[in-house]
């Protein structure tokens, strides 16, 4: 096979069926999948949750993760946070033509050993080759149908009194991608928090631990989640500034440029809303993931003012988290 | 000990330093005869003071008035205009920084150019527009410079670096303003609107950056001439407090003076060098129109003809209009600048006019003192 992705390679034909067939089959190969048929036919589940979701992040490789790994992180986090046990995925790639096949080897490869942590498969899949320009490198979707383990986990079970726990340090996808892409010449560690989030929640569950809300802080960060759940609930979340775990090189990264760790993106972290009695055993159990040793109670639900987010600095000031808006951009001076 | 950027800011946003601050304020204000109105030029120290709820720990007698310090809030339409019909040309790329990027013009923001074909980029760096220019040579890259004596050198130490390179396709829209005369401009200005908004500036705080470059001395005139104090501050909330600390002791103390706080990087002179490469490159403009201000004589800077044949606005002048326009009537953002209005004064604040959907340029910029309202909310006491 050519070194490079070309258009032929999307045509449909010879070409498309090897490649399929090449790199992805042979990474991917399961009893469903090796049928080649049009749709897949699954086994009846008892709770299906169903979810879907697209991928695309410049650059493709980036410390901590790739778009392979973070295309099946999303998806099956997405599940992760309804209680849902990932089982099975499709996944459809759009290839800028002249994309290395090494980079399509190592995403795939990435892929399939995150797959194999959620324990999830591929069932379906879909590969289209377009003109160099028309995508940046890669874009991948991916659907996923998980089995829920349990009920009434939902944004309209969060209740006043209800603690709010982060799962670890904030912010840490969002700035390391900034940190890649704008060619940060930073001698840290700072990678991004991309992860899969099922172990978590099935040790959560094993240990009778019912969250009455989940959110994994993607886009948007700790702001958009905080917000959309005082929104939906016509709740006041009040967080205590001091308690929202940050990472220094995170901190450095948004003095640098103006942001704010709240509203840089997670790809690894996630938002619970729970009963407070259960806050010392969640920590505890957190501890055992990587930067787990972050996890923090950073707040509580109130009704003081109904459907914000309200933030306690520790010189006894307040002030109100907002929802992030429009493009992150560098402030000017 | 290796130095980290935590090192450099976490003593200055300390829980017990910023609250014995407070304390400190407290007991010195109970000497003041009367309240004291304290403009923050800058909409940095705007953002400092909104972000960490700084008005919340002060006494009554304190206000603070958000003052014209915000690059993007005072470009007026003009300009931004022109900025527009730049990026649309053909084989041009136009280069500006961060929120330039969002400010709506009559004709769309940047944004809207970039989304509709434009080559519009915003870089970290001046002279990340070098860069761009060198990787498209068949390209014209135009720089739309903004900013007050901060980001000045950055347009300076570019341009000169350009032309030492030998570059030919990089062109400037030079946009850079100066503090003092919008500074005395208010004074000026503020009798005729007195007795609508019952305002008047009694001190100011000056930013930091902006005298690390130019030095406190710009200043100097506001305690002779005006008899308004002047304390130049840093961004950091225990600096705010500190800056609002010594201005009260001079109220109280029956003094008026220029003083510095930033006493870490701030100097009476400032940064000579940057100063004589801004004074090599730049000349004062006659008048510089600034968005609700109108126009200020000697307010901003200009191209020196030795550099004419890089000015975008000379090369571009056959369609670059020049005919003023009107903000919208319903836009209060000239008297917010002014520190006659409070923004939550403005009929259209949080309805009309949001962050997502501006109608001002007060509530687009980040640090517009709209912007920092809407987004932490000064309702929270």
């Amino acid at each position: 096979m050519k070194k490079t992705i070309t258009l032929a390679q999307g045509n449909g034909g010879a070409e498309n069926h090897a490649l399929i067939k090449e790199v992805f089959w042979r990474h991917f190969g399961n009893e469903i999948l090796d049928r080649g048929e049009d749709a897949a036919i699954l086994e009846t589940l008892q709770r299906p949750a169903f979810t879907t979701d697209s991928f695309t992040v410049t650059p493709l490789f980036f410390p901590g993760g790739d778009i392979g790994k973070l295309s099946v992180c999303g998806t099956c986090n997405d599940l992760a946070m309804m209680g849902g046990k990932p089982r099975y995925l499709s996944l459809s790639v759009v290839i800028e033509e002249g994309l290395e096949m090494r980079s399509l080897e190592k995403i795939v490869r990435s892929v399939k050993k995150e797959l194999a942590l959620n324990g999830a498969i591929i069932v379906s899949g879909d590969t289209k080759v377009v003109p160099k320009g028309s995508v940046d490198g890669l874009f991948i979707t991916t659907s996923g149908i998980g089995e829920r383990q349990c009920e009434g986990i939902g944004i309209n079970e969060i209740r006043q009194g209800d603690a709010i726990v982060v799962s670890r340090d904030i912010g840490r996808h969002g700035a390391a991608i900034f940190a890649a892409r704008e060619g940060m010449e930073l001698q840290s560690a700072l990678k991004s928090d991309c992860a899969s989030l099922w172990p978590h929640v099935a040790s959560l569950l094993d240990a009778g631990i019912m969250p009455h809300a989940l959110r994994d802080a993607t886009r948007g960060g700790l702001a958009a989640v905080l917000n959309e759940w005082a929104d939906a609930n016509n709740l006041c979340i009040e967080i205590e500034e001091e308690e929202i775990p940050v990472s220094d090189e995170v901190r450095g990264i948004c003095e640098l440029l103006g942001f704010e760790p709240a509203f840089l993106a997670n790809e690894g972290t996630f938002v619970m809303a729970l009963d407070p009695a259960d806050v010392p055993l969640v920590l505890e159990i957190l501890e055992a993931f990587p930067g787990g040793e972050m996890a923090m109670r950073i707040g509580e639900v109130k009704g003081d003012y109904p459907g914000k987010v309200v933030l306690n600095s520790p010189w006894g000031t307040r002030r109100f988290l907002d929802w992030p808006t429009g493009e992150l951009l560098p402030r000017i001076c | 000990m290796r130095l980290e950027l935590k090192n450099l800011y976490d003593d200055f946003r300390d829980p017990d330093t910023i609250k014995a601050l407070a304390k400190l304020i407290y007991n010195e204000a109970k000497g003041l005869q009367k309240p004291v109105n304290i403009m923050e030029v800058c909409g940095g120290h705007t953002h400092t003071i909104m972000k960490y709820g700084l008005k919340q720990l002060l006494p009554e007698s304190i206000r603070f008035i958000h003052g014209p310090g915000c690059p993007v809030c005072i470009m007026p339409k003009e300009r931004i205009d022109h900025a527009t019909i730049l990026a649309r040309q053909p084989d041009v790329i136009l280069v500006t920084l961060g929120d330039m990027i969002k400010v709506p013009g009559s004709r769309g923001s940047l944004q809207q150019a970039r989304s509709e074909g434009a080559d519009v980029r915003f870089v970290y760096s001046p002279l990340d527009a070098l860069k761009i220019a060198k990787e498209n040579p068949d390209k014209t890259v135009i720089f739309f410079a903004i900013g007050f004596e901060t980001t000045t050198p950055m347009t300076a130490a570019l341009i000169d670096r350009a032309e030492k390179l030998g570059v030919k396709n990089l062109l400037y829209h030079i946009n850079h303003v100066t503090v003092p005369e919008v500074m005395r401009e208010l004074i000026d200005s503020r009798d005729e609107h007195i007795d609508s908004y019952n305002n008047r500036i009694d001190a100011f705080i000056g930013p930091s950056h902006v005298s690390v470059i130019a030095g406190a001395k710009i200043y100097k005139e506001f305690p002779k001439r005006y008899g308004r104090p002047v304390v130049v501050s840093g961004f950091e909330p225990v600096d705010v407090m500190e800056g609002v600390w010594m201005l009260v002791r001079q109220f109280v103390q029956n003094r008026c003076a220029l003083e510095i706080q930033y006493r870490r990087s701030v100097t009476m002179e400032g940064n000579l060098t940057a100063q004589k490469q801004i004074e090599k490159i730049f000349e004062k403009r006659g008048l510089f129109k600034w968005r609700g201000l109108g126009n200020i004589p000697h307010s901003a800077l200009k191209l020196r003809e030795a550099y004419a044949h890089l000015d975008a606005e000379r090369v571009y002048a056959d369609i670059l209009p020049v005919e003023e326009i009107e903000d919208h009537k319903l836009c209060i953002c000239g008297d917010i600048l002014r520190g006659m209005a409070e923004p939550t004064e403005c009929q259209v604040f949080g309805t009309a006019c949001t962050p997502s959907k501006p109608l001002g340029s007060c509530m687009v910029s980040s640090e517009g003192a709209c912007a920092a309202y809407y987004k932490y909310g000064d309702l929270l006491k």
